[in-house]
């Protein structure tokens, strides 16, 4: 219960109906953004940051409207990246396809998962989505298609809809770019719809949802659902721009980390995991040097960003400017 | 208005939690029309009750009917679209949705289920109008736009009573509605409540005494899980053993 209702707590301003306009304006913002960074950025870098982005978004629409933490999103993010990297490599299939079959295997994980956890509540909730995904990971291990400790290398990135030759960084950043805000459109058209508002009502009150005559088991089960299959879009389609899928997508350490980027950015904002992923991204980039200390240093954020910004870096300026971001 | 039909009964309603029984055999009878009032000192079981008929538990033994349909295996979002809505003992609204939204989520309950996470909820705002009758009439007109959370207590339990009634509940169970409000609220509250109990069924749990006899024409007097008394509020309060049942334990 505690866990559960921790992000109730943090959600940083109720988002009213005047609130929209602003995030609206910030999305086609960051649009625009998106758009010329390639022109200052180095595209590979880019693509990372809006894969990551995109699973932490996932994520959050799962602690942050839902107020479900869980501790095992790696199993969504890495089947998907085993599922792409074996379809497009093995089974020669195009890339579009490829990410679409990941994407539709995390969706079917996630189904089994939140099945088997939807009922527990707060840090039970958790465990359990730990432990699934922690038996998938030796499950992976031994399994003969994910090519053990090596991984699945040398993905073939191929030709997007059999025409645009992907081998190009910046033609696979606009696959990337558009995959990107396909999914995060998705998740604020989701939030701000029927359902989000009784996800919502779940996230402040769940026995008052009940009441109300929401069988908000259901509802859980299918955010659930939801964020699997984001998640797995994004890992999918890391798989392709890195052609690489392997073990560290499926280890727990990967499920911590996309818990850093939405705390970092701030729980229940809509922007929040984006900038949070863009931090942990460029910090692990610009720390790589450091080996095994990037670890320690991440927790040091973790833990300086638990105690100044309790929202959040996202959640702290909504709070300063009184308005939903 | 038969006098004596029935909305809600209990036959041999027992729960147990491990080894302690909490409610025992209780033989439960709510008259369609009736705002009845279920007392008793702490911990005799008012709410424990409240959540067996609400399915929130499930019982040990025992059977429930409303409207002489048996219940007792249904889930409680199904007891709450069969028409039994209930408050709770700790006032729950939906913090950080504002009061309007608050109502708006059990109208939105009218459409069926909302899975439909692809359409914008602009759809929602065709229930904007009712909603704000609603907080109309339970006074909070001018908080429409306030989230939950920053209303006065007193307040909220008005939002609470509002986003019930949106249901159109035919039994509505309320949980203490008065219980920590200053003595203006109390008086608001009971008004509003003798207001929406028009054309309903009421079974509340109250420690006020005073509101109890206002509004209430039947009483059930519940001690240590079991029915001690039940009747009217003159034949209650003169009821030697009730007297005896609450001496020491309440201040009423
Ligand atoms: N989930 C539970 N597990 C174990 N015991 C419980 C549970 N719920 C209630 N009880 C016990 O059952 C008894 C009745 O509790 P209940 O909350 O129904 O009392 P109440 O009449 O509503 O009291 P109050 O006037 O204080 O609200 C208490 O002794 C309580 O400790
Ligand atoms: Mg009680």
């Amino acid at each position: 219960m505690a866990v559960g209702s921790e992000p109730a707590v943090l959600a940083p301003v109720a988002a009213t109906g005047h609130g929209l306009r602003h995030q609206r304006l910030g999305i086609a913002l960051l649009a625009a953004l998106l758009a010329v960074a390639p022109l200052f950025l180095y595209p590979v870098f880019l693509m990372k940051v809006l894969c990551f982005a995109l699973f932490a978004c996932a994520f959050n629409l799962l602690i942050g409207y839902v107020g479900l933490l869980s501790f095992g999103h790696a199993a969504f993010f890495g089947t998907a990246a085993y599922a792409a990297g074996h379809a497009a490599k093995v089974w020669g299939l195009s890339p579009e396809l490829a990410v679409l079959f990941a994407t539709a295997c995390s969706a079917a994980l996630g189904l089994v998962f939140g099945w088997l956890a939807i009922r527990r509540q707060g840090i039970y909730f958790a465990m359990i989505t730990l432990a699934l995904a922690q038996m998938l990971y030796f499950f992976y291990l031994q399994a003969p298609f994910t090519g053990g400790e090596d991984g699945i290398q040398a993905i073939p990135r191929g030709r997007l809809l059999g025409l645009v030759d992907l081998s190009h960084d910046l033609a696979m950043y606009g696959v990337v770019l558009v995959v990107f805000l396909g999914g995060f459109l998705l998740i604020y058209r989701t939030i701000h719809s029927p359902f989000g508002q009784v996800l919502k009502a779940i996230r402040e009150n769940e026995p008052r949802a009940v009441s109300l005559g929401y069988d908000t088991d259901r509802y859980k089960l299918a955010a659930f659902v939801l964020s699997a299959a984001l998640s797995g879009l994004a890992g999918g389609t890391k798989a392709i721009v890195f052609q690489l899928a392997s073990l560290t997508d499926v280890h727990w350490t990967m499920s911590g980390e996309v818990v850093l980027m939405a705390l970092v950015g701030g729980l229940g904002t809509v922007f929040g995991p984006v900038v949070g992923a863009a931090v942990v991204v460029s910090l692990q980039n610009y720390l790589a040097g450091l080996g095994h200390w990037v670890t320690i240093v991440q927790g040091c954020i973790f833990v300086a960003c638990v105690l100044a910004f309790r929202r959040g870096l996202v959640g702290e300026l909504a709070r300063l400017i009184r308005r939903p971001l | 208005m038969a006098g004596d039909d029935a909305i809600l009964e209990t036959e041999g309603l027992t729960k147990e939690f491990r080894g302690f029984v909490a409610v025992r055999d209780v033989a439960l009878r709510v008259r369609r029309g009736a705002v009845h009032a279920l007392i008793g000192p702490n911990g005799a079981g008012k709410t424990t009750c409240f959540n067996l008929l609400t399915k929130f538990l499930q019982p040990t033994a025992g059977r429930i009917l409303f409207e002489g349909r048996d219940i007792t295996g249904l889930r409680p979002a199904q007891v709450a679209l069969l028409g039994i809505v209930r408050s709770f003992q700790i006032s729950a609204v939906f913090g950080h949705l504002t009061a309007l939204e608050n109502v708006r989520v059990a109208l939105q309950r009218k459409r069926g289920e909302s899975f439909d996470f692809w359409r914008s909820e602009k759809v929602l705002e065709r229930w904007n109008g009712r909603a704000r009758e609603l907080l109309d009439a339970v006074g909070i007109a001018a908080f429409a736009d306030v989230p939950a959370a920053e209303l006065p207590y007193g307040r909220k339990r008005a939002l609470e009573l509002a986003t019930t009634i949106a249901l159109e509940p035919r039994l509505m169970l309320l949980d203490e509605p008065t219980a920590g409000m200053g003595r203006e609220d109390v008086g608001r509250i009971t008004a509003l409540i003798r207001e929406v109990a028009k054309g309903r069924t009421v079974l509340m749990v109250e420690h006020n005494l005073a509101v109890v006899a206002d509004l209430c024409d039947t009483i059930t007097v519940l001690v240590r899980g079991e029915i001690l008394a039940e009747g009217d509020y003159a034949r209650i309060s003169a009821d030697p053993r009730v007297r005896e049942a609450y001496l020491g334990s309440e201040e009423g």
